[in-house]
């Protein structure tokens, strides 16, 4: 461990106020807290906002798994679980039922996670209203006042243009019946796993400074109309060319050899499992 | 036009002011400004009645305060003093600048519609035509995608703009046009209530003249009640049942549309019909 830092790079006074901004978050499901986001030694838009909330989360005894996409061998996800290890020293794992605090970018693991588990979700944008409405203020407002009509017009735009709903990442949630929330770019096939989880999902935007949270069992529930239902995306008559699942979300990719088309688990952590236990 | 009816809006005493007014205010205005303090009194004491099925027409130069008094009632300003009760708005039992947001949202969601000079402040303008008309219906608590596409469908034949083309945006659309959804956008709800500010402003004489004789067809189908400003005299004459005559933030006159043309009483309206060619 390097220790020219205080334990997890943050000092103590930072993470004291971060945490406090997620107890908030977690009183309000979806409510997205500002908080005073702190400079790290990566950019903006890199994870940032995830990565505050596990520094100032993770104690000696976690063990850290670090996602990117589905992959834990992805720059991204290598580069911040090394620089946690760098201040913290804590063990980390690709298995997901062995971490107590996993950090992840666009997707949510396939295992089900438990109540002592906390999955940590890095959010670009975390504002559903923003793309109808550019000013904070009014923003504010909105949730305030419940006016997400908004919304609902831009799935009804993607119904008029495409004849369905096309949004494939980033879908749009009702957290137990008030605040409308963005679930950070996840597959809207992970969407449904927000729901009556068992773990605490944890929400951070590192440059447009908010923290938010779906806590243990929330309601959580995927924008759609009376005729046009919510669907995942679906994988029917594909199954991953490694491990042979037929039930998680598959990356579709080219074979550069033969160029052919081929799906893939995006969760390799869980792919590898897989493959190991049928050995 | 029922005059007997409860009004479908009554507005008392609207003041709009800029600036905080001193007591000289009363006797050294020039124009709509106070020469001692500078305040501006965009509209001062305005009241009207607007009547179920009426067209009621409000004309005025440039800076007499039309717009600000459309604003007012679209909450696009918040005026200084005055009430103004919609008969549908908790029975006319209290002034629409005293509700909440939720409220006001309901207002002019289910108990108004606007239609704009600039049809950028009206519609969407990269959202398509049909989305924008829906915005309404969705705030209307409306969740069904089909029963919204056919009412969509409905409204865009009403203003005569081809189904085919409700899925472009209206930024691809001629100025009529715009107009014209943004229309078919105000009635999506079926609203007691229209504001037109100056809808034929600006779009030329055949274009006008085809938008006009929507706003005729409107009222006599659906029976709303229209405020329409203009300064064009002769769009007045073809709509308004009755009209009022602005100058300077005050109301100068008002009577039977007519009678106003015809044998105008203020100097001002006197010179405003002399000049119509």
């Amino acid at each position: 461990m390097n220790k020219d830092y205080n334990f997890a790079f943050l000092d103590e006074g930072s993470k004291r106020e971060i945490r406090r901004s997620i107890l908030k978050a977690v009183a309000i499901p979806g409510y997205q807290v500002p908080f005073g986001s702190r400079e790290l030694p990566i950019g903006r838009g890199w994870g940032t906002g995830g990565l505050q909330l596990t520094l100032s989360l993770i104690g000696p005894d976690d063990i850290l798994k670090v996602i990117d996409q589905g992959s834990d061998e992805s720059v991204n996800a290598v580069s911040i679980r090394k620089f946690v290890t760098m201040c913290t020293d804590v063990a980390t794992t690709a298995k997901t039922g062995e971490a107590t605090l996993i950090q992840t970018r666009h997707r949510v693991p396939e295992v089900p996670l438990r109540d002592d588990q906390i999955l940590v979700l890095q959010v670009p944008l975390p504002e559903p209203l923003r793309l109808v409405e550019p000013r904070e203020e009014v923003t504010k407002m909105m949730h305030a006042e419940k006016d997400y009509a908004p919304v609902w017009l831009l799935l009804y735009e993607s119904l008029i243009r495409y004849k369905k709903i096309t949004l494939a990442a980033d879908y749009p949630v009702m957290a137990e019946d008030r605040y409308v929330m963005n679930p950070s770019p996840i597959p809207k096939f992970d969407n449904p796993k927000l729901h009556d989880a068992e773990c605490l999902y944890l929400f951070g935007a590192g440059r447009e400074k908010k923290i938010y949270a779906v806590p243990p069992h929330t309601k959580v529930v995927s924008l759609a109309f009376d005729d046009v239902p919510f669907e995942r995306e679906s994988f029917k008559g594909k199954r991953c060319r490694l491990c042979g699942s037929t039930d998680t979300y598959l990356d579709e990719l080219f074979d550069a050899d033969t160029g052919a088309r081929v799906w893939q688990c995006s969760d390799t952590a869980y792919c590898k499992e897989v493959r190991a236990r049928c050995v | 036009m029922r005059l007997t009816e409860t009004p479908v809006l009554t507005v008392r005493g609207l003041t709009v002011r800029y600036g905080d007014g001193c007591p000289a205010c009363g006797t050294s205005l020039e124009k709509n400004r106070c020469t001692a303090c500078g305040t501006v009194w965009a509209l001062r004491n305005v009241s009207l009645e607007l009547f179920p099925g009426e067209v009621l027409g409000i004309v005025g130069e440039s800076g007499s305060g039309k717009s600000t008094l459309m604003k007012s009632l679209y909450f696009d300003l918040t005026p200084t003093e005055g009430t103004a009760r919609l008969r549908d708005y908790r029975d006319g039992g209290a002034s629409i600048w005293e509700a909440s947001g939720a409220e006001r949202r309901m207002i002019k969601n289910l108990l108004m519609g606007m239609v704009y000079q600039n049809p950028v402040l009206g519609l969407r303008m990269d959202f398509s035509a049909a989305s924008n008309i829906a915005e309404k219906l969705i705030a209307a608590e409306n969740r069904n995608a089909a029963k919204m596409t056919g009412r969509v469908t409905e409204l865009l034949d009403a203003v005569e703009i081809l189904t085919s083309r409700m899925g472009e945006a209206p930024k691809n659309f001629s100025g009529g046009m715009q107009q014209r959804v943004q229309i078919s956008k105000a009635l999506a709800n079926n609203p007691a209530l229209l504001l037109l500010d100056e809808v034929t402003t600006g779009l030329d004489l055949s274009v006008q003249a085809k938008v006009l004789d929507l706003i005729r067809k409107i009222k006599a189908r659906y029976g709303v009640s229209i405020l329409l400003v203009s300064h064009d005299l002769a769009v007045i004459r073809m709509l308004a049942d009755r009209t009022i005559v602005m100058l300077d933030g005050q109301i100068v006159e008002i009577g039977l549309t007519d009678q106003i043309l015809e044998d105008p009483q203020h100097p001002y309206t006197q010179q405003l019909v002399h000049s119509l060619i």
